[in-house]
């Protein structure tokens, strides 16, 4: 009774961690997202030596890189420059272009299973490349990366707890001291945060199920079950 | 006679070492239908999409009317908004549904309003016979049906010319009946249109020209009339038995 007091009273400061992971899950994945459409378009119609030079260095060292290595080298490597970043912001950066390699790659797929088809159609009827991209393409790409996108928010939002290794007190910062203050149960205190971090990964989940759901194209939807297949039936 | 509205000149485009068109000239005039035929791989497609500059040409001028197309300083934009294109396997954007597939392109290219777009695309949809079918999507359309929305689709811009590359090719046989009527319904109204097709019974129908291809070059050219009765070429005489064999058009 006393550790589930524990819990009741340290509830306001796991919330306000739980901010703090939301926040931050926020900026990586819009970061992520906006500079992600950039790098995956300039890799499909981009100039070459775009691609070479810029795109594809970009994509491989922030996939290569542990993430723990990208939020040190940018909150603490940043000092070597003389510049003065907060660790929040060092995570955004770190995680959020870490984030755009990964999304990149989604959409980069997703528009390259449009078809050349498409553009043509829309080149035909006078569209600049611009427009096709943004009346054509995009439309159809970003309902087919939905799927692929939910798993990157999971892992965008669990990872965002490695953000406490540079001193941001996100959710289980928050955790971290409840422990310490108040002697407490860590493994009820953990628990507590890993329910919270289920909740917001599942509800986040279910909200793009339905988004996925009410965007989707008729006869272009992703199955949910199939027939018996062919083994099945034999 | 009435004015061009097309005309190329001595066009030529390669592939790598592969020159598929070996320098092609023809016109077009206002009003006329001219169908272009010839084995697969002899630079039939190649030419239409040549002409609306999705694949630039490597040698060659073209007109459409008095613009030069292949003049750099020509807006590529404009000119294809006046040059509709109906496509093999329909390319209808799948995302949109048959009323938004044909709207798109006034309301993003001509600018032209929400409320009047839709009245066009309304207007151009039932002229193929698909009032009824106005917010179903691609997926839920049969191949014949598809087709007629993207001749909506090319319609609705008011082009200048028409080009249609294998508009039947892909069709079960039940369809393709359909999708011939709205074409030949549609020649007889006065559009200018440029037809790749083997479908000899439409092109003893309605077409002015017949253009027979081969190796990039084209062997011969000439009326309906004159190619079917009194051709000079033995290449184009066994063709053109050969397909009326397959695709039927022989006169009763």
């Amino acid at each position: 009774m006393n550790q589930l007091q524990i819990i009741w009273q340290g509830l306001p400061s796991l919330l306000a961690g739980t901010l703090v992971t939301l926040n931050l899950t926020f900026y990586f994945l819009i970061l992520g997202f906006l500079l992600g459409i950039v790098l995956a378009l300039g890799q499909v119609y981009g100039p070459f030596p775009l691609k070479i030079f810029f795109i594809v260095p970009f994509e491989r060292f922030f996939r290569a890189v542990p993430e723990l290595v990208l939020l040190f080298l940018f909150f603490f490597g940043s000092s070597f420059f003389r510049i003065n970043i907060s660790a929040f912001m060092a995570a955004v950066l770190a995680m959020g272009l870490r984030s755009a390699a990964y999304q990149s790659q989604i959409f980069r797929g997703a528009i390259q299973s449009i078809g050349e088809d498409q553009m043509r159609a829309a080149r035909s009827l006078g569209m600049s490349t611009l427009q096709s991209i943004r009346y054509v393409i995009l439309p159809q790409a970003l309902r087919l990366s939905i799927p692929s996108w939910a798993n990157e928010y999971a892992v965008v939002l669990k990872d965002s707890s490695l953000a406490y290794a540079i001193g941001v007190t996100e959710l289980l910062r928050q955790g971290r001291y409840i422990v310490a203050r108040t002697f407490g149960n860590a493994l009820l205190v953990y628990s507590a945060c890993a329910l919270i971090y289920f909740v917001l990964v599942f509800a986040g989940n279910q909200l793009l199920k339905f988004l996925e759901k009410k965007y989707k194209i008729p006869g272009f939807e992703i199955q949910e079950r199939r027939d018996q297949s062919v083994l099945e039936r034999i | 006679m009435p004015k061009t509205v097309l005309k190329v000149e001595n066009l030529h485009k390669s592939y790598g070492n592969l020159e598929v068109l070996k320098g092609i000239s023809f016109q077009v005039r206002q009003g006329e239908t001219t169908v272009i035929i010839g084995s697969s791989g002899t630079g039939k497609s190649t030419l239409l999409t040549c002409i609306n500059q999705i694949t630039p040409p490597d040698k060659g001028r073209i007109w459409l009317e008095d613009i030069e197309i292949t003049d750099p300083k020509t807006d590529l934009n404009m000119v294809r908004s006046s040059i509709g294109m109906v496509f093999q396997h329909f390319n209808l954007f799948t995302h949109l549904n048959a009323l938004d597939n044909v709207r798109l392109g006034l309301t993003v290219v001509k600018k032209i309003s929400p409320e009047r777009a839709t009245e066009i695309g309304i207007e151009k949809l039932k002229l193929v016979g698909l009032e009824d079918k106005l917010h179903s999507y691609p997926a839920e359309l049969s191949g014949g049906q598809q087709q007629r929305v993207s001749i909506a689709r090319a319609l609705a811009m008011s082009p200048k010319l028409i080009l249609f590359d294998e508009p039947t090719s892909a069709l079960d046989p039940e369809l393709i009946g359909e999708v011939l009527n709205v074409m030949i319904e549609l020649a007889k109204s006065g559009m200018t249109m440029i037809v790749v097709s083997h479908e000899m019974g439409f092109a003893r129908a309605v077409a002015n020209d017949i253009i027979f291809m081969e190796n990039g070059v084209i062997v011969e050219e000439g009326t309906p009339e004159a190619m079917f009765n009194y051709c000079k070429n033995p290449r184009t005489r066994e063709f053109l038995h050969k397909i009326t064999e397959l695709y039927g058009g022989k006169k009763e």
